[in-house]
């Protein structure tokens, strides 16, 4: 026990004084999902509208409602041509509509609102509108649905290549023979390391979470507390994986080779992409990576807000995950120590 | 006499190479065992197969009279060739953790920094980080390390390499103390004075021990003025 915390106690002193590699933990993936965020799913700006019609008619009461104003047709033509607004709706019939039209997005979102508008309006005293959505909402995004996915790879990512490095320097500064001879057990040596980074990648994960959540606005349907649990639980796979590896590597370039090998694959087999579409070997691939157990936990967490017991099979799965790597490295580093 | 260690028959190779051929040594509790030899000729890795580190194709290690285990190696310090010490830290802390790895207790690892820090003149360096030590002072720390535990045994790869002189005689007069203190110490060099300090000393050349003996006995034996003039024989004969 003594042996695990004094290894538990060095790591960490060793993380705080390492501060760029601090920053690369917590930092990097922020900025990273900050960006995907601005790229694919940013809340955009409503559509800037405007109605145009006798302001007595209800159907112009019901677009003024919903804050759009309501203008002259001289002025909604001279405010679209200076982009003022996105489109104007002229009632009268046919009713017809105006768009600004130089972004497709925007068209599409000036068009659905007007078109949401307008279905309130025809059905006002009859029965409500209900429309319904099988996952997420109205205002669900492209971010919202790969956005679990992502929070998964950045922490198995970060975790697997500073956990790799760190064993690896170990090994090739030689602290690693003066370990092995001295009284401390192999499993000591692992149990320890698992401690130390085990305490930074709690905190990443949860710096990560609430980023993702309060900042970005991720979609979250279950308890945030289930989502850092399945992020801890997989960064201790990545953990494992990335001190068993570093056995087999020479130097850290070395470990970032495995870059390409051990997670762009899970990038692609884990769920970021539609698995549906992969070619049955690809589907088989991703059941033996830990990010496509991670990922559907997450995700059944995160957008179908599903029980413990739909996801918890994911769990013990990637703790089996990381059983496994211990296992493994314990026969690499017995073979290494005789004793 | 008690033996602490010995290798029997150790016989290792890297692929075709042949890096040690059929090497005995054993060592006696209370003497200083130099183990000499060129660059190359395999002292760190004889030192490496003894302490387990190093499997070898054939032969034995025994260790305190057993298999190598564990909680033998709690009576171990060992230095490598490399300084093998953790940069980012402080020279304390790094004390501090092999000191806990080798299991002393707080207050026990407290008083012993503070000791081989004076005994390695780190005394008023303790608090600066590894990285902004010299060359000499890693050297100097690295061995700080393996006397933190008192151990019985010390397997000491190239201790005084890169020192002053006057840094060396203080080394040699610590190993000369914790020899009369019943310690067994093996030491890699190729400094010749150093030579005559040890009690017995073993001649590697090309994987092979040459001869083994006092330094005085080798000399008389050999009819030579200096350890360096068996090498040269060697060679012829
Ligand atoms: N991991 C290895 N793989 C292959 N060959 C090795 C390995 N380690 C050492 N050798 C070879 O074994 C021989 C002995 O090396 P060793 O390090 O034991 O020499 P040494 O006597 O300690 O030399 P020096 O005085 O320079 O430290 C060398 O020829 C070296 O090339
Ligand atoms: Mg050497």
């Amino acid at each position: 026990m003594q042996n695990i915390l004094a290894l538990t106690n060095r790591i960490s002193r060793q993380f705080i004084r390492d501060k760029r590699t601090l920053a690369l933990l917590i930092v990097a993936p922020i900025l990273i999902l900050t960006l995907v965020w601005v790229v694919f799913g940013a809340k955009t700006d409503e559509p800037k509208l405007a109605v145009v019609g006798d302001s007595k008619l209800p159907m112009v009461k019901q677009f003024t409602l919903q804050d759009i104003k309501s203008l002259n047709l001289k002025q909604a033509k001279s405010e679209l041509k200076n982009q003022e607004i996105d489109a104007y709706i002229e009632i009268k019939e046919p009713l017809s509509v105006h768009l600004e039209g130089s972004d497709p997005p925007t068209n599409q979102r000036a068009l659905k609102k007007i078109q949401d508008t307008l279905g309130q309006a025809q059905n006002q005293g009859q029965q409500k509108l209900s429309i319904h959505y099988l996952y997420g909402n109205k205002d669900m995004k492209m971010f919202d649905s790969f956005g679990p996915v992502l929070l998964g790879l950045f922490v198995f990512f970060f975790i697997f290549l500073l956990s790799g490095v760190s064993f690896l320097r170990e090994r090739t500064t030689g602290t690693l023979d003066r370990l092995m001879a001295s009284p401390i057990k192999n499993i000591e040596i692992i149990l320890g390391y698992l401690s130390g980074f085990g305490l930074f990648a709690m905190i990443q994960s949860i710096i990560l979470t609430f980023y993702s959540i309060y900042v970005l606005q991720m979609n979250i349907e279950g308890s945030i507390f289930y989502v850092l649990l399945t992020i801890f639980i997989l960064s201790l796979s990545a953990l494992t994986l990335g001190m068993l590896l570093s056995t087999f590597a020479r130097n850290e370039l070395q470990i970032v080779q495995f870059i390409p090998i051990v997670i762009v694959p899970q990038i692609f087999f884990s769920g970021l992409f539609k698995l549906d579409n992969l070619p049955l070997w690809g589907q088989i691939i991703g059941k033996f990576t830990p990010l496509y157990y991670a990922a559907d936990a997450l995700k059944d967490i995160m957008i179908r807000g599903a029980q413990f017991s739909d996801w918890w099979g994911d769990l013990a799965l990637l703790l089996g995950f990381s059983l496994l790597f211990i296992i493994l490295h314990m026969v690499t580093l017995r073979s290494y120590r005789k004793a | 006499m008690i033996i602490q260690l010995s290798g029997h028959h150790l016989t290792k190779k890297f692929k075709q190479q042949t890096i040690l051929s059929d090497v005995n040594l054993s060592l006696a509790s209370g003497e200083i065992y130099g183990l000499l030899g060129p660059s190359g000729s395999g002292k760190t890795t004889l030192v490496k197969i003894l302490l387990g580190l190093e499997k070898c194709d054939q032969g034995k290690v025994e260790l305190f009279n057993q298999k190598p285990s564990i909680s033998s190696f709690r009576h171990l310090g060992y230095m490598a060739q490399s300084d093998a010490l953790y940069e980012e830290l402080t020279a304390y802390e790094n004390l501090d953790f092999f000191g806990s790895i080798q299991g002393l207790r707080k207050k026990e690892r407290k008083q012993r920094i503070e000791e081989v820090a004076e005994i390695v003149h780190l005394r008023n360096d303790l608090s600066k980080k590894v990285l902004q030590y010299s060359g000499g002072m890693k050297r100097r720390l690295s061995l700080a390390c393996a006397l933190i535990h008192k151990p019985k045994l010390y397997l000491l790869d190239e201790p005084t390499v890169g020192l002053d002189p006057l840094l060396r005689q203080s080394i040699w007069k610590l190993f000369q103390k914790l020899k009369e203190d019943e310690a067994t110490l093996i030491v890699t060099t190729h400094v010749m004075d150093e030579v005559n300090r040890c009690d017995r000393v073993g001649l590697l050349k090309d994987g092979k021990i040459l001869a083994t003996g006092s330094p005085a006995d080798l000399l008389k034996t050999y009819q030579v003025d200096s350890i360096e003039d068996i090498f040269l024989k060697g060679v012829s004969h």
